[in-house]
């Protein structure tokens, strides 16, 4: 899939921007997992903090904290709200 | 009549659950306390129910064994009503389920647990509205302070008497028809043996659901018809079809969720997210976690100690009193002085630290701390090829052993709940804890024992890189974790679950104790003690300990305090400065800490991971434990 330039993957997203969630790479074991988390293509994350030495981000998604590891991050594609 | 609490993790369900059990189950603030169900029998108004207590499920699609079990309930057939328990502050989220339990066709209630952490985020929900929408009654509770809980159950009755079943909200046209048609090919010929509403199942097939799928290939050829349809939605979507329903689904969730909730002030300026930022930081962050845990090392040493040390003095002068009143040698001293050891062991070592351990750990439980935790520690759990996740089963691991194993199940890899099940195992549990404080703390120094508790973590990660790298497939995958908000502690629901795990102490260890003390006592009475004590010759001369330590190495493989019991007993003394040297108490304890998890660990480990995985972790925690005692006395040996 190209991306457009204004889309990145949400591990290279500041602390404490919005993001919506364009698109989720990897089968259909990843896409289950976060969607049950309440991340899908289309919803809004804020990232919120970056873990230690490459560790895990934390993000907020409709109201809730999740931990997410920098490997699953970097399966999510995302857009920058203005 | 059978009740089922159903709903997401860490939304409460146990706690509802213990308003009417008692405490039977487990709570605590963090995501999948509960990983195996629990069931009482209550009486509602007069009408006996059993009701049961599942894991926590995200969706009706299940990943992990904890999952599966929730599923498997609730596919029986055999709930009458379902009590569906939500987190009305992630009610979005939560009404995904909510839509897979609907299309169950079983009578249903909503409870929107915590309510007042909702109204403290500035949500406010119209429950008469959802009610409508659904077609389910819909019940605001608290259930830590229990109100609402009456009026939850005496709906449970209405809606079973009158068999009332929610409305399932519609999909969009399209994808409705492409249900229907797989709907009515399925009522001509059942593909499954389940028996569950046909749209539920048509619902499961286009999802592409593993479990159902492949049922469906067992003896019949509807995957042929199933794959078609699955083509048809992909085609017209564009992603792949369990995509489509899923998407679709948390569109009805949404559409739902904006109908019945409006925000009406932002979130409170909350004490929580000033915390949060110090808690969860980079480098502070790890400060408080080196704090919080000598904070609480020391209270339970500070408590123990003051405790310990003038009981044992009182337990010493009767016991010499005993000497006088039986006379030396006779059978009735040395079965009093056991059966009193026994007792001594119990009041004077074991509850002095046992029950400040067990009230700290329920607070940093009920407060929420403990996922906070797992982030911050997921970085170096990843070194070692596994993730965040695990750290929950190894801290629950300090407490006991037993439920830690269980725990396993929220992993949804079966590579890593083998690894992380017998890497547990090795972590001190409270019975080996107040051993490491009872005599390396008390005896030697605080300082020796924090030596040990840090030889045990370096220990346990060097053993999970080495046993990561014979399942090396496990190592790329990541963690996803909810994080939940704080919670400040009821008192009585923490002190509840306290009072829970030290219950089960005393009637279930402490009688052990108290026997196996007097058995001993029985056996260097008959002298057979020594043969046990030759056999384990090899093994004491090697470490260079008393050769009648050998039976307490025995007995403690029946429970972990008994070891250090029977030492006091097997020693004769309770003085045990004066029989062994610092280094040797050290080798003991090290050795005990590590070796062979106890029976109950060692029949819990059989169940999660087979007899194959519970041989090698006997085998694996023995040979460690050998080699780190054999270490710890050749270390000491040139140091002191």
């Amino acid at each position: 899939m190209d991306r457009s330039p204004m889309q990145t993957t949400l591990d290279h997203i500041y602390e404490n921007k919005k993001v919506t969630v364009i698109d989720i790479q990897g089968g259909q074991g990843i896409r289950q997992r976060l969607g049950q988390m309440g991340i899908h293509p289309g919803d809004t994350i804020t990232m919120l903090r970056y873990g230690a030495l490459r560790g895990p981000i934390l993000i907020e998604v409709h109201g809730s904290q999740v931990a997410l590891g920098r490997g699953i991050a970097s399966q999510i594609i995302v857009e920058e709200v203005e | 009549m059978r009740i089922a609490l159903a709903g997401q993790t860490n939304c409460g369900k146990s706690t509802i659950f213990n308003h009417i059990a008692g405490y039977k189950a487990i709570t605590s603030n963090l995501p999948g306390t509960t990983v195996k169900y629990t069931e009482t029998k209550t009486q509602i108004n007069g009408y006996t129910c059993n009701c049961i207590d599942l894991p926590g499920t995200y969706s009706l699609t299940s990943s992990d064994p904890a999952e599966l079990e929730a599923r498997k309930h609730l596919l029986s057939g055999e709930v009458d009503v379902i009590i569906n328990v939500v987190d009305p502050s992630l009610l979005c989220r939560s009404l995904e389920l909510t839509l897979q339990l609907l299309e169950l066709e079983v009578p249903m209630i909503l409870c929107l647990n915590m309510i007042d952490e909702a109204q403290r985020k500035g949500i406010q929900i119209d429950a008469q509205k959802l009610s409508n929408l659904l077609g389910v009654p819909v019940i605001p509770t608290i259930a830590t302070t229990g109100k609402g809980l009456k009026e939850l159950f005496i709906e449970v009755l209405r809606v079973r008497e009158e068999r009332r079943i929610g409305k399932t909200p519609k999909f969009s046209k399209d994808i409705e028809e492409i249900v229907s048609q797989l709907d009515s090919t399925l009522n001509s010929e059942w593909p499954v043996k389940e028996k569950v509403p046909s749209r539920f199942l048509s619902i499961k097939l286009l999802e592409n659901d593993e479990f159902f799928i492949n049922e469906t290939k067992r003896d019949s050829n509807a995957i042929n018809r199933i794959r078609p349809l699955q083509g048809k939605l992909e085609q017209i979507h564009g992603v792949p079809s369990d995509e489509v329903i899923s998407s679709e689904r948390h569109a009805l969730a949404m559409n739902l969720f904006e109908q019945v909730s409006i925000v009406i002030h932002p979130p409170k300026k909350d004490i929580r997210i000033a915390i949060d930022q110090w808690v969860m930081h980079k480098f502070f962050g790890y400060l408080i976690l080196a704090a919080v845990f000598y904070g609480f090392f020391n209270f339970i040493f500070g408590i123990g100690g003051y405790i310990e040390e003038p009981l044992m003095e009182v337990f010493d002068q009767w016991i010499g009193g005993l000497e006088e009143f039986f006379g030396k040698g006779s059978l009735a001293l040395f079965l009093s002085k056991g059966v009193l050891q026994g007792i001594a062991g119990g009041i004077a070592i074991v509850l002095p630290y046992l029950v400040p351990f067990l009230i700290g750990l329920s607070i940093l439980e009920d407060i929420g701390y403990l996922p906070g935790v797992a982030f911050l520690m997921d970085v170096f759990v990843h070194r070692i090829g596994l993730h965040g996740k695990s750290i929950i089963p190894f801290i629950l691991g300090y407490g006991c052993s037993v439920p830690a194993v269980m725990t396993t199940r929220i992993l949804e890899f079966p590579q890593h709940r083998f690894i992380v099940s017998i890497l547990t195992t090795m972590i001190p549990c409270a019975a080996r804890i107040t051993i490491i404080f009872g005599l390396v703390a008390f005896f030697i120094s605080p300082n020796a024992a924090l030596a040990i508790f840090a030889l045990n973590i370096l220990v346990v990660a060097i053993s999970g890189k080495i046993l990561s790298t014979f399942y090396p497939e496990a190592s790329n995958l990541g963690l996803i974790l909810e994080i939940p908000v704080y919670q400040f502690p009821v008192l009585k629901n923490t002190l509840k679950k306290s009072w829970y795990r030290i219950r089960e102490f005393i009637i279930i260890a402490w009688p052990l104790l108290i026997i196996g003390s007097a058995l001993l006592a029985l056996m260097e009475y008959g002298k057979v003690d020594l043969y046990f004590n030759r056999f384990l010759s090899p093994l004491t001369y090697l470490l260079d300990l008393p050769v009648s330590v050998g039976t307490t190495l025995i007995f403690g493989l029946l429970r972990k305090e008994l070891s250090m019991i029977m030492l006091t007993q097997a020693l004769g003394t309770t003085q045990v400065l004066a029989v062994m040297t610092k280094t040797q108490i050290m080798v003991f304890t090290v050795f005990v800490t590590f070796y062979i998890p106890c029976l109950a660990t060692i029949a819990a480990l059989w169940r999660e991971i087979g007899k194959k995985g519970a041989l090698l972790a006997i085998l694996f925690t023995l040979f460690i434990a050998i080699i780190l005692a054999l270490f710890t006395r050749i270390f000491l040996g040139i140091v002191l």
